[in-house]
């Protein structure tokens, strides 16, 4: 009963992480700039196929796969943020919406076109397959490697945001960025590399999820509504919000489906609700 | 670049709107073959009409409307799996059950920011998905319900194999409600929406309980919503959890848009136009057509606002221009 | 004679900072009561705090003595509280006549009725021009709030809070960027309000404030330096150093 209450948090804990690195993007652009990007789970997907592709195809090993898929992301980010993002900074949240949901539907055709509407296989190294047992637990080594790796991450992050000037210029900028503009901070500029970070991350966990979350063309749709909640439950600004969100998200997640495995997603989107109604400006706000 | 303002200079002429009711009201002549399609048009206009009075006269974005579209269907499927089939009593109940779903929901929606709203509104959609998919013994599921037995109309117009009594339902039914939202929206409350919509803090000042009209709208919303639904049960005699889906809440979005919306006909242009288009264009290859109406949608938006209705008030402001012009010179 | 408005001790934090604290101050019936201070004194706040826009951390507001702090704001302006603002908060692509109806609608009860056009209501509207000829907008009526000079535009504001038939008006800031040339009718309206509203007003220019306030309160930091006669604060030398200046 314990051991399989420790693998479910653990599971959900790992999972969680992974819907963190992708989603954190979506906070910094929501929180940076008032954009709703509702695109945020293609730059994932693109990571994803980019790391099934350079695995299978160019023989790149695993680990040298993954920063592949965070620069083609980010460079993704960098352009389409250019081209198309910029002019509605200003807009209306219905039209960042629909712009963005029409990117999605045609990264997912371009996808299908690409690759099938099949699942994607990746093949892990054997390293990281399998599992271990720590004093009875088995715990799965792919999802120990996640946590590992959002956690790393997650500190190194947290690290810039606090301590390095760019971060300084981060949290001034999502503070008031008229005044931080005043002050010689280039916010646009600041936005730009913050929003391709972003991006890069969320093709990074796009290609770590391949083997937890699947990848397939509507990967973007499919797990929208989870990297939404994520930001909407740990609201922006902070990093802390939505970490705690996600890693609330997956153990629910996960937890409802072993437990009461009838239910479904049910539980989540529930759950999800109900936190929304009690704390409509996140888990962790900035007041 | 605001597709979601309402013009309130956006009120089409008498000619204008007489002439659309009557092509309309022709369609028995000008496309007989195609009645069955057409009924399938009136209902998602008349779903987006409902949509139209959240989105664009209060400003609330949803993506989970399906779920009072999919409520009114059931409630009409299973009135009629169960012996009631009378249509008109399937309509009133798919609104009233819609409607009190809206009631008790709107509860959550109106309070909150626009994202906050958003995911509430997603949530409360898929949830009801869910549940009509954990519920399959009662909804039939992904197959959908059997045995839903539609009486004739009134007792008399049957419901015939060439849509045509489908198609003159609808109509009416569309053309009614139309004509109900059109007093409520330039009524005083209907004006209040407006200016709760523009400047919500503004009239919160002047003594308006905001929340209260939002609850008042929502839940005629929902029951508009679910009239809908009721008429698509009834018209095709299925019912399955696929009106509840998430495509449906998002294509009624895009609806709205490609129309325009806070201008009432918005959504029934744009539904047509969505409606047609999806027919003759997925037909071909459901890749293109994904593709294309991203691109689409793209566009619309970096092209400025207010849909198909929007471009042809700029295109004939444009003509009346050029013409005083002309006519000064 | 009752106060019309009254708080006691009255206070608002954020974290640290004390926008306001132990206000308290008591508006008489028909006043003309200003309240001045330097800028960040918390005069915006203690508005806020008053129509209920903003909740407080500490003390209570009570209009004809009953205690309305919980109140939303909304519910104040049912019990006879009305505000403008510093600025302009309007609504951009009504008319005036439109946006005054909104106001009179919801005043006399009418505003949730969804079948009769808004144009049937000829009460309603005569009402709405007896708020418009009051404040000489009348002419404008017809013209989109947005396209108004910003001298108009204030008076707008004005309009809007008189529909509402207050007993107590708040006025923040009303001549908050409007340019000399157009004060005059700013002048004009603030004069001819209604004797029977009492009537606070938050203010910087001091042509305003002793052309129109009978009581003056001094607010500083967040607290209540003095208060008294219109005559008395300009004389006070301690407000004088605070605030005046060197003037008159």
């Amino acid at each position: 009963m314990i051991s399989s209450l420790i693998g479910v948090v653990f599971d959900g804990l790992a999972y969680g992480m992974l819907l963190f690195l992708i989603s954190v993007g979506l906070s910094i652009t929501l929180g940076l700039m008032n954009f709703v990007n509702l695109a945020h789970g293609a730059f994932g997907m693109l990571g994803g196929y980019v790391c099934a592709v350079a695995t299978t195809h160019w023989n790149v090993p695993f680990l040298a796969a993954l920063p592949l898929a965070f620069a083609a992301a980010a460079l993704t980010g960098v352009l389409l943020e250019r081209v198309l993002f910029r002019r509605l900074y200003r807009g209306s949240p219905l039209d960042q919406v629909l712009l963005t949901i029409g990117l999605t539907f045609m990264a997912i055709a371009v996808a299908t076109y690409l690759f099938g509407s099949q699942q994607q296989a990746l093949h892990l190294p054997r390293y990281l397959s399998g599992q271990f047992s720590v004093y009875r637990v088995d715990l799965n080594i792919y999802r120990v490697f996640l946590l590992a790796v959002g956690l790393v991450l997650t500190v190194a992050l947290t690290l810039v945001v606090d301590r390095t000037r760019f971060g300084a210029a981060v949290r001034a900028a999502v503070d008031n960025p008229r005044v931080a503009e005043a002050l010689g901070i280039r916010v646009a500029l600041v936005f730009q590399i913050a929003f391709a970070a972003g991006c890069g991350l969320a093709g990074l966990g796009g290609a770590l999820g391949v083997e937890v979350l699947g990848l397939d063309p509507v990967f973007p749709l499919k797990y929208l509504v989870y990297f939404l909640l994520v930001v909407a439950v740990g609201g922006t600004g902070t990093l802390k919000g939505p970490l705690y969100a996600a890693l609330l998200l997956g153990v629910a997640d996960v937890a409802g489906k072993y437990y009461v495995p009838q239910a479904g997603a049910f539980i989540i989107y529930a759950v999800m609700l109900i936190l929304l109604i009690i704390r409509p400006q996140g888990l962790v706000s900035r007041s | 670049m605001n597709s979601a303002r309402a013009s309130t200079r956006a009120r089409p002429l008498p000619w204008q709107e007489a002439l659309f009711w009557s092509l309309l009201v022709g369609g028995f002549w000008l496309w007989p073959k195609h009645l069955a399609l057409a009924s399938q048009v009136l209902i998602s206009a008349l779903f987006a009409l409902s949509y139209d009075l959240i989105l664009g006269y209060a400003g609330i974005l949803s993506l989970g409307h399906a779920a009072y579209f999919g409520l009114g269907a059931y409630s009409a499927g299973l009135l009629a799996t169960h012996g009631w089939g009378e249509p008109l009593l399937g309509l009133l109940t798919g609104g009233c059950c819609a409607g009190l779903a809206g009631l008790l929901t709107s509860l959550l929606v109106v309070r909150g920011q626009d994202l906050t709203r958003l995911m509430v509104t997603t949530a409360i959609g898929l949830l009801l998905f869910e549940l009509a998919n954990r519920l399959s013994s009662v909804t039939g599921g992904v197959d959908g319900l059997l045995g839903v037995e539609i009486a004739p109309l009134l007792g008399v117009f049957r419901f015939d194999i060439y849509g045509r009594t489908a198609y003159g339902y609808c109509l009416l039914v569309t053309f009614v409600v139309f004509l109900g939202v059109r007093r409520m929206v330039h009524s005083p409350f209907g004006w209040g929406l407006r200016g709760i919509r523009d400047n919500t803090g503004r009239m919160l000042a002047l003594g308006y309980p905001v929340h209260r009209r939002l609850v008042a709208l929502y839940t005629a919303s929902a029951a508009i919503a679910g009239i809908a639904g009721a008429l698509l049960t009834q018209i095709t005699q299925f019912v399955s959890i696929d009106v509840f889906s998430f495509n449906r809440s998002a294509e009624v979005v895009v609806m709205l848009i490609v129309g325009g919306a806070g201008v009432l006909y918005g959504g029934l242009v744009g539904a047509a136009v969505f409606t047609l288009a999806y027919h003759y264009l997925s037909g071909w290859n459901p890749l293109y057509w994904q593709f294309w109406l991203g691109a689409f949608l793209i566009a619309i938006v970096l092209l400025g606002g207010g849909g198909v209705l929007g471009a042809y008030q700029r295109v004939s402001h444009l003509l009346r221009r050029r013409l005083e012009r002309t006519a000064q010179a | 004679m009752t106060p019309v408005l009254r708080t006691s001790g009255l206070g608002k934090h954020f974290g640290g900072i004390r926008a306001v604290s132990g206000v308290s101050l008591a508006l008489a019936r028909g006043a003309r009561h200003a309240i001045i201070g330097p800028n960040g004194a918390g005069k915006t706040t203690l508005i806020n705090l008053l129509t209920g826009m903003a909740s407080p951390s500490e003390g209570d507001v009570y209009l004809d003595e009953v205690r309305v702090t919980r109140l939303r704001a909304d519910q104040r302006v049912k019990r006879g509280l009305a505000r403008t603002f510093q600025i302009n908060n309007l609504f951009p692509d009504l008319t005036v006549l439109q946006s005054v109806l909104l106001a009179v609608c919801e005043q006399r009860g009418v505003a949730a009725e969804p079948w009769r056009p808004l144009r049937s209501y000829s009460e309603e509207i005569a009402a709405a021009r007896a708020v418009l000829r009051l404040l000489h907008l009348d002419a404008a009526e017809d013209t989109v709030v947005r396209q108004l000079p910003y001298g108009d535009q204030r008076l707008v504001e004005i309009a809007l809070a008189l529909a509402c038939k207050p007993r107590v008006l708040l006025l923040d800031e009303p001549a908050a960027g409007v340019p000399k040339g157009q004060s005059q009718a700013l002048f004009r309206a603030i004069a001819g309000l209604p004797e029977e509203v009492s009537v606070l007003f938050v203010e910087h220019d001091m042509d305003i404030v002793f052309r129109f306030a009978r009581r003056i309160t001094v607010l500083v930091s967040g607290s209540i330096l003095t208060e008294g006669a219109a005559e008395d604060i300009a004389n006070d030398p301690m407000v004088k150093q605070v605030y005046l200046g060197n003037r008159r």
